[in-house]
């Protein structure tokens, strides 16, 4: 032990001033500046059942946003939750045929997002096969099989109690779907910035030889968290059904692009080893607000594509142009 | 006798004939540091010069430089005395400069020729790459320097030190004046080594200038004709090497008097900790059978190769062995993994500080924690007042040297970096500490204070393996020294046995 | 050699597909007749010419997800460019079908190497710029086989040496990026840059400007198949090839190339992307559902990727004398 007592400070920078210099602050002001915008934009804005309404442009692709952002942050990604929604969707379909209630829907549909994150998980840390390829075979696999199963039908019928989950509200303009997205993005919150487990999701997506070395079960982690995409994938496919009241193979076509745009415009580093869910919650409402702000202008859904595209991209290369600039 | 530090002084020709190479007051910096401060070094025809310095002196920036990957900040590449820049790795390349580089830099998946030849490839009329003329002159090349290698093979196939002969082929592949070779001896054989000396001396034969960096002082004495040194970016001294001393050299390396001073320690070894019986392996090594004891220092000596790391990191649950038992205080357990091991007592810290060690992106106390987050938590929920509390307590217990303990890891000196992996494993309560190479990449300065360290954990009781290739390592710190060779114990060495001659004749099997 | 050439990947896949070809044959003799199988290739052939561009992309450890959009957006500019101006020579649409995916690739290119943004956002992002831009050029119309000039429709059709030119294109850019891989230093690069970037920079080798050139190219031949398609099919509207951009990335896996880079054969390409034409073509003949080629082409994936790990999996060093003489 040394004898002369020299005391290393904890941090130098305190963790609020860390936080106003942060990705998070900044997408804020982004946030702000839209909805300021799209109020003087649109008379129709500012209306509390516009507003409650355009939060279902987000909400369920937020909810797996969140488990996908602990995901990227560990390194590995997941493109099939799209096609997990589908299939997940299809077994409630079919078992709505078979005279199953509401609860065992919501049980099937749970179960079968389960299943599909578990066999992702299984063939990336059991066999080591790389998470994008595995998960763009698997994105063919699980909505082909509901393509098997419908053809070009659909599974109607869903009894009335079951489309609470979709359409339901719990008070006044407040949907069961919002106040489920805020519930759920306090426990990723909690989950990945107050626990051991969110610090090894952390360790390992820095450096996962490293964590492995340091004694982290890297890849229990990272097939928990396989699981963990595919029950949130589980969770919209019975907000969606629920909402839409049919299923159809083609359901949620495209949105894992949306769900990693979330996740990455969240600040999330697609190369792994850093983000925020709180990030990720405002990134949600970027992308619903301009969303909304648009279609409330009649811009037809493409071109908002266009936007959240040029998001995407521009949130990460105007930074850097900037600071090609000033070196400059 | 000596340049004084940081001369500015042009490059001095020496008697005979002028220098082909050179570098004029040259300067880098990297934002925050400055890498090299106006060095100058000349290299001349058939002529080997020494680059020497510690870790971090520049000698990789110097590399760098004269091989066109980094531009200077300041001053002049000289090419036969005329200041020639070098913007791209192929303007060197043009004017004669190549280099074998530290790690063996190839493409696996390429053919041994296109390996040679890739950049450079002799093409035909319609502007192809000319594969018969290239094979042709790829095969030359290898029976020149002795390789007996087919340039048709795909590289993946071949082994680690025709890998390195096929580099060497590379390098010479253009008409060549200057070879750079940055510590070319690192991975090879006695063998090995002996069959690259005599490629350096052909290569002065044909009047080629040869930069030799390596921080092995037999072998500068044996093949270099001059020297420079280098210490934290500034030239510190050059000349003839038969006008100096090793002692001379390593005061201007280290920059003070240093006779390597181990600890003096009065072995206080306890009941056996450990126990390994008969550990295999399908190809890196058989029949490993020893005993730890409590307070022992047990050395681990052989030559590069010789599968110590690999046996260590399958004991600590990297691969599983296909046979063999362990015991910890006479209970047999399983090791299936790293945590599994972690958990039985045994940690490891390994020779790859940068992957295997630490998560450089993340803040020190968080690397102190990682393996013992189950201690500073209530529920899987982190304590961060208690987190911090026992990173500052091993921390100051290590004297780690940082701005705050949420400085990130990579941004800390080797030494400082090993600290923290040292202090990472001790706050789990270890029985067994495995060190695999200790002070590689570790300032002289701070190599004394591990060594202190470690003989001052086992004076309370811990029982230390330590794998070092270091044989000054070996003999000053082990109180017994296993030898392995070709994956196997070849000699297990007391205290009053231990010679360096004992130990180089057991690892080289002569 | 011998014994190399038959372990190797492409061979393995050559057998997969007489396989395919064997026990769709049982069912359905036609299909082998050489007339049906120069349809599948033709029909094929856009996907070919897809993959060989993504293969060279996924060589330098990068992925292009835009390419059945620019695709799509090139397929509308140049039915637009008909439609104002029918009496162009087709070499005029040819080169602005050919110059506009190119630059679009180099779009992507460029956001890669200069602003070094990981390339699977950068893709993610053009491919959704690039259909929004569609619509906006379009405004949602579609430009109709009535529109377009009877040339137009007619190149991909016309018949050479009893093969259609769309084929043709096929195989020409087969031979092209075959020679183009093995014998240019472009084509060496490719492998170094994704095989062992660090080192390719030691060897004079820019690895984003590689990357940019990858990207070029795979821009080029989506490019060129804009054309192709839109006038074999007669029509051209915003979500032409939707989804296309995963059939192109799995008749790379399926080929063998590797996702981390530096692994891949043009034959390779060419293999796989067969290997999804035959099932897609033999499903409606066989009396399957066609709704079944999603989760074949999906579970292919899956096979071909385990199947690729295996064959590449790292072996530990070799120190033990025995292990030296036992492989």
């Amino acid at each position: 032990m040394s004898t002369t007592e020299r005391l290393i400070p904890d941090r130098l920078r305190s963790p609020m001033e860390q936080k106003l210099k942060s990705w998070e602050t900044l997408l804020l002001l982004v946030a702000i500046a839209i909805f300021v915008a799209n109020s003087f934009a649109s008379p129709y804005f500012l209306n509390a059942w516009n507003l409650s309404d355009a939060t279902f442009n987000f909400t369920e692709k937020a909810m797996i946003a969140f488990a996908m952002a602990l995901l990227i942050i560990s390194g590995e990604i997941d493109l099939s939750v799209a096609s997990i929604i589908a299939l997940a969707s299809t077994a409630m379909g079919a078992a709505v045929q078979m005279g199953v209630g509401t609860p065992g829907l919501v049980l099937i549909g749970l179960g079968v997002g389960v299943l599909c994150g578990a066999f992702n998980g299984l063939l990336v840390t059991r066999m080591g096969l790389p998470s994008i390829v595995v998960t763009i075979g698997t994105m063919s696999l699980f909505r082909g099989i509901s393509f098997i199963v419908l053809g070009d039908q659909a599974f109607r019928g869903y009894p009335a109690s079951f489309s609470w989950f979709g359409q339901g509200y719990v008070w006044w303009v407040i949907s069961f779907e919002f106040v489920l997205f805020a519930i759920i993005a306090v426990i990723y919150a909690v989950l990945l910035h107050k626990t051991n487990f969110g610090r090894a999701v952390y360790a390992i997506g820095n450096n996962a030889t490293g964590a492995m070395f340091s004694g982290i079960r890297v890849n229990r982690v990272k097939f928990i968290l396989f699981l963990l995409t595919g029950l949130m994938s589980g969770v919209a496919a019975v907000c969606l059904t629920a909402r839409l009241g049919s299923t159809r193979p083609s359901i949620a076509t495209g949105w894992e692009l949306e769900v990693v745009t979330m996740v990455v415009l969240g600040g999330v580093s697609i190369l792994g080893g850093s983000g925020t869910i709180i990030g990720v919650v405002i990134a949600a409402f970027v992308m619903g607000l301009v969303t909304f702000g648009l279609g409330l202008l009649n811009v037809p859904g493409i071109v908002m594509s266009i936007v959240i595209g040029a998001l995407l991209i521009g949130v990460i290369a105007l930074p850097r142009l900037w600071s090609m600039w000033r070196a400059d | 006798m000596l340049t004084q530090p940081g001369s500015n002084a042009p490059p001095k020709d020496m008697p005979g004939e002028p220098a082909v190479l050179a570098l004029h007051e040259v300067t880098k910096t990297f934002p925050g540091v400055k890498a090299l401060s106006e060095v100058s070094l000349s290299l001349y025809p058939g002529k080997v010069t020494a680059l020497i310095g510690e870790n971090g002196a520049g000698k990789s920036t110097v590399v760098k430089i004269l091989t066109g990957i980094y531009q200077p900040n300041g001053g002049n590449i000289l090419v036969d005395g005329k200041p020639t820049p070098f913007p791209v790795p192929q303007a060197a390349a043009n004017n004669g400069v190549t280099a074998i580089h530290q790690e063996t830099v190839l493409f696996d998946e390429l053919s041994v020729a296109e390996n040679i030849f890739l950049g450079h490839a002799p093409h035909n009329a319609l502007g192809l790459i000319d594969l018969k003329t290239m094979t042709e002159k790829a095969r030359a090349l290898l029976e020149s320097i002795g390789a007996n290698i087919d340039p048709d093979h795909k590289l993946k196939d071949l082994g680690i030190a025709n890998k390195h002969l096929v580099a060497i082929a590379r390098a010479l592949s253009i008409d060549a004046r200057v070879v750079i070779m940055d510590e070319p001896t690192a991975a090879l054989s006695h063998k090995e080594i002996e069959e690259l000396y005599d490629l350096v001396e052909s290569l002065k034969a044909q009047g080629k200038a040869i930069l030799f960096i390596s921080h092995k002082f037999d072998e500068i004495f044996r093949i270099a004709d001059n020297y420079t040194v280098f210490r934290d970016g500034q030239l510190i001294g050059d000349g003839a090497i038969a006008d100096v001393s090793e002692a001379d050299l390593v005061k201007m390396m280290v920059g003070r008097d240093v006779s390597q001073i181990f600890p003096e320690r009065t072995p206080n070894v306890g009941d056996a900790v450990l126990s390994v019986q008969g550990y295999a392996h399908p190809t890196e090594f058989d029949d490993i059978s020893f005993t730890l004891r409590k307070g022992e220092i047990l050395g681990f000596y052989g030559l590069v190769g010789a599968g110590r790391s690999e046996f260590m990191q399958s004991l600590f649950g990297i691969t599983r062995p296909s046979a063999g038992a362990v015991e910890i205080d006479g209970t047999p357990v399983e090791i299936k993994s790293p945590a599994d091991a972690v958990n039985n007592g045994i940690v490891y810290v390994p020779e790859d500080r940068g992957k295997q060690g630490a998560v450089l992106d993340l803040p020190i106390f968080q690397n102190i924690t990682l393996p013992s987050l189950g201690r500073i938590s209530n529920n899987g929920f982190l304590r961060l007042a208690e987190e911090f509390k026992l990173a500052r307590e091993y921390a100051e217990r290590l004297d780690l040297r940082a701005a705050s303990l949420d400085t990130h890891v990579g941004n800390l000196s080797g030494g400082n970096q090993q600290k923290v992996v040292i202090a990472k494993w001790l706050a789990t309560h270890p029985k067994v500490i495995i060190l695999d190479e200790p002070t590689k990449g570790v300032d002289i300065g701070s190599k004394a204070a591990v060594h202190d360290f470690m003989a001052e954990l086992a004076a309370q009781g811990l029982a230390i393996v330590m794998v070092s290739s270091e044989i000054p390592e070996v003999l000053g710190m082990s109180d017994r020294v296993i030898v392995m060779r070709e994956g196997r114990i070849v000699a297990e060495l007391a205290d009053h046995e231990l010679e360096p001659e004992t130990l180089v004749r057991h690892a080289a099997g002569i | 050699m011998l014994k190399r050439l038959i372990t190797s990947r492409e061979a393995l896949l050559i057998g997969a597909i007489v396989l395919l070809l064997v026990l769709i044959s049982t069912r359905f003799p036609g299909f082998v007749r050489p007339a049906n199988l120069a349809n599948v290739f033709n029909d094929t052939s856009p996907l070919i010419l897809l993959a060989i561009g993504q293969m060279i992309v996924i060589l330098t450890k990068c992925i292009d997800l835009s390419v059945a959009a620019n695709l799509a957006l090139t397929g509308m500019v140049v039915s637009m460019v008909n439609v104002a101006a029918p009496g162009l020579p087709m070499a005029v649409i040819l080169a602005v079908a050919i110059g506009l995916g190119a630059l679009l690739g180099m779009f992507n290119g460029i956001l890669v190497w200069k602003l070094q943004i990981p390339p699977i956002v950068v893709t993610l992002g053009t491919m959704t710029i690039f259909r929004g831009t569609i619509f906006l050029l379009s405004d949602g119309k579609w430009v109709n086989s009535h529109e377009m000039s009877p040339a137009f429709k007619a190149l991909p059709r016309t018949d050479f040496l009893s093969l259609p030119v769309l084929s043709w294109m096929a195989i020409i850019a087969v031979i092209l990026f075959t020679i183009v891989m093995t014998r240019t230093t472009l084509g060496r690069a490719f492998y170094a840059a994704g095989g062992n970037p660090h080192a390719a920079t030691y060897a004079g080798i820019n690895v984003g400007k590689t990357q940019f050139w990858a990207f070029t190219i795979s821009g080029a031949l989506a490019g060129l198949t804009g054309y192709l398609w839109v006038s074999r099919f007669a029509v051209a509207y915003v979500d032409i090839a939707g989804g296309f951009e995963l059939d192109v990335v799995a008749a790379c896996v399926i080929g063998g190339v590797s996702i981390m880079g530096g692994i891949g054969t043009v034959a390779g390409a060419l293999l796989g992307a067969l290997f999804l034409g035959i099932i897609k073509n033999a499903l409606p003949v066989v009396d399957i559902s066609p709704f079944w080629q999603l989760a074949i082409s999906g579970g292919a994936i899956i096979i071909a990727v385990a199947l690729n790990a295996q064959a590449n999996r790292e072996k530990g060093r070799i120190i033990l004398k025995r292990a030296e003489h036992a492989t």
